[in-house]
């Protein structure tokens, strides 16, 4: 019992030096994460207007291999490849829609988040306001026949029904 | 009107399935190229089995010829392999290969392996004539007429059945004509 007692504050002073360790490695690991998140923001900041400039126009293309990831954000080799060659018709001066065209005469419109509006589209473009009428078209019918059938008298209760709500109604008061 | 009722949303029901049934029918991966009816994209470019010699668009005028995209790490090119090595036997069409962005050693290598039945392979070591050429995957099969005019493009490993169904009877009729 004595023994425990004599080992007892020893055995404190030993845990508190260990939290005061792993205190202070935790705090040194934390300053050379601190300092690696610095480096890398340091080197994200876009530094060029035209890497802003490509990497909003490949956030609307569309990388062909990996058919639902945008060029900007695939890694396929292609996508690669086809960023070097954006990069270097940017850089001989031409413009977004050169550079658009470039890619849908190679690949077709599929390359383009945004679709043109020419005939073959005119369902994809138009489509959803075309459903909204026919959905306003029936809501309309819809509203005019309910009206057209409360104005024509709607059938109320009963002379009978009235009759026995109105006996209630009394026997109530 | 009661007849309405149902008719209707049977009616754009029906138009929805039969979308949808066209729709499974379909391969996604097979993007259709806004190239084929146009001229084919020109190209110079050295050579497979001898680097300084090159092969041209140009020298191919006047026949009617395929260019096939392949490379010594795509596995896919395998399962084509023996069908154009039985195609090339038949003498019905000079095949042309492009060899996409591999090294000449390796490309070598693969159809000392595996068979060689190209007229001639020619090297696209960075990828720019599959570029042009709109090849965004490999194998891909090209089939220019005399007049240097893509007229078909088969996406993926040919089949015996797209040899015997599309490519070669537009070749046939290409050549005719």
């Amino acid at each position: 019992m004595k023994a425990v007692r004599a080992h007892a504050p020893g055995r404190v002073t030993l845990a508190r030096a260990a939290v005061r360790v792993t205190l202070a490695r935790r705090l040194r690991v934390l300053a050379v994460m601190a300092a690696l998140a610095a480096v890398t923001l340091a080197h994200g900041q876009p530094a060029d207007p035209l890497d802003e400039r490509l990497r909003h126009l490949e956030a609307d293309l569309r990388c062909l291999v990996c058919q639902n990831q945008t060029l900007a954000d695939s890694d396929a080799a292609l996508a690669v490849d086809l960023r070097r060659e954006i990069r270097s018709l940017a850089v001989a001066g031409r413009s977004d829609d050169d550079i658009r065209s470039f890619l849908v005469a190679r690949y077709g419109d599929f390359v383009l988040y945004t679709p043109p509006l020419k005939p073959s589209t005119w369902l994809l473009w138009l489509g959803p306001f075309g459903l909204l009428a026919l959905g306003a078209f029936v809501w309309a019918a819809v509203l005019r026949r309910r009206g057209a059938a409360r104005a024509a008298g709607a059938p109320g209760p009963s002379p009978a029904a009235a009759a026995r709500a109105q006996a209630l109604i009394e026997a109530g008061e | 009107m009661k007849a309405l009722r149902w008719s209707i949303p049977l009616a754009v029901f029906a138009v929805l399935l039969a979308f949808l049934a066209v729709g499974l029918t379909r391969d996604p991966r097979e993007v259709p190229s806004p190239l084929v009816g146009k001229a084919a994209p020109a190209f110079v470019l050295a050579q497979l089995h001898d680097p300084s010699r090159t092969l041209g668009t140009a020298d191919l005028r006047g026949q009617v010829w395929l260019l096939n995209v392949w490379a010594s790490w795509c596995v896919s090119c395998r399962i084509e392999h023996p069908l154009l090595l039985e195609l090339a036997k038949t003498n019905a069409v000079p095949l042309v290969g492009l060899d996409y962005k591999d090294q000449a050693d390796a490309g070598k290598a693969w159809l000392a392996e595996h068979g060689d039945p190209y007229r001639v392979s020619v090297m696209d070591v960075d990828g720019r004539v599959g570029i042009d050429w709109g090849v965004y995957g490999v194998p891909e099969t090209f089939v220019i007429d005399k007049q240097g005019i893509i007229r078909h493009k088969h996406i993926g490993p040919v089949t015996a059945e797209a040899l015997a169904k599309d490519i070669l009877p537009i070749v046939r009729e290409l050549q005719r004509s």
